[in-house]
């Protein structure tokens, strides 16, 4: 089985749609038609370049080029991370904080299931390694956004409850477990209902294109299974790595609240 | 000379001070001053909640000398609106016994009570009761019966009177200085981010 090849006639044919609707929003006045066909022509650009891009570094099969284009990769969704925080840290914090999470755990979980779940060789193999840290970092991002988000809005809001606890004693980690363990659990909602609902509610992205891509269904659901796991490890190390960091960067050394360092 | 209970020197926090304090052993101290002053910001310092310059001690041990959770557990800040972070009562009295909750008119069933439903001046009297609980040396204490009727204003004054025991002390802000004249025995005024002796 081959993939059949798709001509600038057919993406137009869908692009027509997209026309359409942006004609409809442009009629009922709804106000998106514009922000519409930005998004669309974005998409159609974005991936075109990351197209060329792959097509690059697959050709090289460089660990340099590899590496590079991850690192490109971390640090754009750091900027996302930071980009999505209602009330972030102020300085060189803000932007460390979930970038260095992403990398310790997106970096760590996609080397080892390179290396030691799918074995190939070169181990750093470009077809494999920059989707799979794709897909990695984009839910990890997710993960570490939401908690941190909750960490940091949440100790604004709790400020009363936490500072009783310090004036009458409590560590600081003992007087932000609670906001710290709430602020995980939500980083790690996403990735449990994705997993609750795959297969029942929606079929998996990455297994949907392999069975186009003419995988047989059993295969493409071993590997979906083995990113589902990954993912999860991904996104739970990371959130638990950035709450953790972040907590710590709430308080200074002599455990006091410290939200003038938010934004 | 004797060593001061709690001793503050040069001390600076945003815009008050720098200004200097001593606490006797055994005395209660009132602060008043006009709202904005600082008063609530100078105790914070004091417990080492806020940033500051300068430096506090304990029977002549600068606060540096203690964890930090050590040292506020020893010079204790009750604020005037205090802070909840569980859902009943009891899950914040850690070792207050019935006694004490019955001087400040709770019954044991006060325990299972929900903190939302807890009306200003039950949260202000069972404020003071978790920090009695947790045995402090020094109260820092933020308009402690500023939400309190009479009966229960005057249990308070009464509890704390003999709470004061030799190696405690207090320092009492109000804006009553009728009360200040029946606890206090220095009184201090915070203006313009000074620190002055006024009349007890």
């Amino acid at each position: 089985m081959t993939v059949i090849p798709l001509s600038a006639l057919d993406l137009a044919l869908a692009a027509a749609l997209v026309l359409a609707l942006a004609g409809l929003a442009w009629i009922g006045r709804l106000g998106v038609a514009g922000t519409l066909l930005v998004a669309a022509a974005r998409t159609t650009v974005q991936l075109l370049l990351v197209g060329l891009v792959l097509k690059a570094v697959f050709a090289r099969a460089d660990l340099l080029w590899v590496g590079g284009l991850a690192l490109v990769m971390l640090l754009l969704a750091g900027r996302e991370v930071m980009a999505r925080q209602g009330r972030r840290f102020r300085g060189p914090w803000g932007y460390a904080l979930g970038t260095l999470s992403m990398f310790l755990s997106s970096f760590a979980v996609t080397v080892f299931a390179l290396t030691a779940v799918i074995g190939n060789s070169p181990w750093y193999e470009p077809r494999y390694a920059i989707p799979l840290l794709g897909m990695l970092l984009g839910n990890t991002m997710n993960g570490v956004a939401i908690g941190l988000d909750r960490l940091t809005a949440g100790a604004a809001e709790a400020r009363a409850a936490i500072e009783a606890r310090l004036a009458l004693g409590a560590r600081a980690a003992e007087a932000v477990a609670p906001l710290a363990r709430e602020a995980v659990r939500a980083g790690l909602i996403p990735i449990v209902n994705a997993m609750s609902a795959a297969g029942i509610v929606s079929l998996p992205g990455m297994m949907t294109g392999q069975i186009l891509a003419g995988t047989p269904p059993m295969e493409a659901v071993r590997y979906q299974v083995l990113i589902m796991f990954l993912i999860a490890a991904g996104t739970g190390f990371g959130t638990l790595a950035a709450v953790r960091l972040a907590a710590r960067r709430l308080f200074d050394a002599r455990e006091r609240l410290r939200l003038d360092r938010l934004r | 000379m004797t060593t001061p209970k709690l001793e503050a020197l040069a001390l600076a926090v945003r815009h008050v001070g720098p200004l200097s304090l001593a606490l006797a052993d055994g005395a209660c101290a009132g602060l008043t001053g006009p709202s904005g002053a600082g008063k609530t910001l100078l105790l914070r310092a004091l417990a080492d909640l806020e940033p500051h310059t300068g430096e506090v001690r304990l029977d002549g041990r600068p606060a540096s000398a203690f964890r930090p959770h050590e040292w506020r557990r020893r010079v204790m800040w009750v604020p005037a609106e205090p802070g909840w972070w569980a859902e009943t009562v009891g899950e914040h009295l850690d070792g207050a016994d019935d006694t004490l909750l019955a001087r400040l008119g709770f019954g044991p069933e006060v325990r299972g009570w929900s903190v939302r439903r807890l009306s200003s001046g039950e949260r202000q009297r069972l404020g003071l009761a978790r920090a009695l609980a947790r045995g402090p040396e020094v109260l820092l204490l933020d308009e402690p019966t500023a939400s309190l009727d009479a009966r229960a204003r005057d249990a308070v004054e009464a509890l704390l009177a003999e709470w004061l025991v030799p190696g405690r002390a207090i320092l009492w802000v109000s804006h009553d200085l009728g009360q200040l004249a029946r606890v206090a025995t220095a009184l201090w005024r915070l203006e313009g981010g000074r620190l002055r002796e006024a009349a007890p």
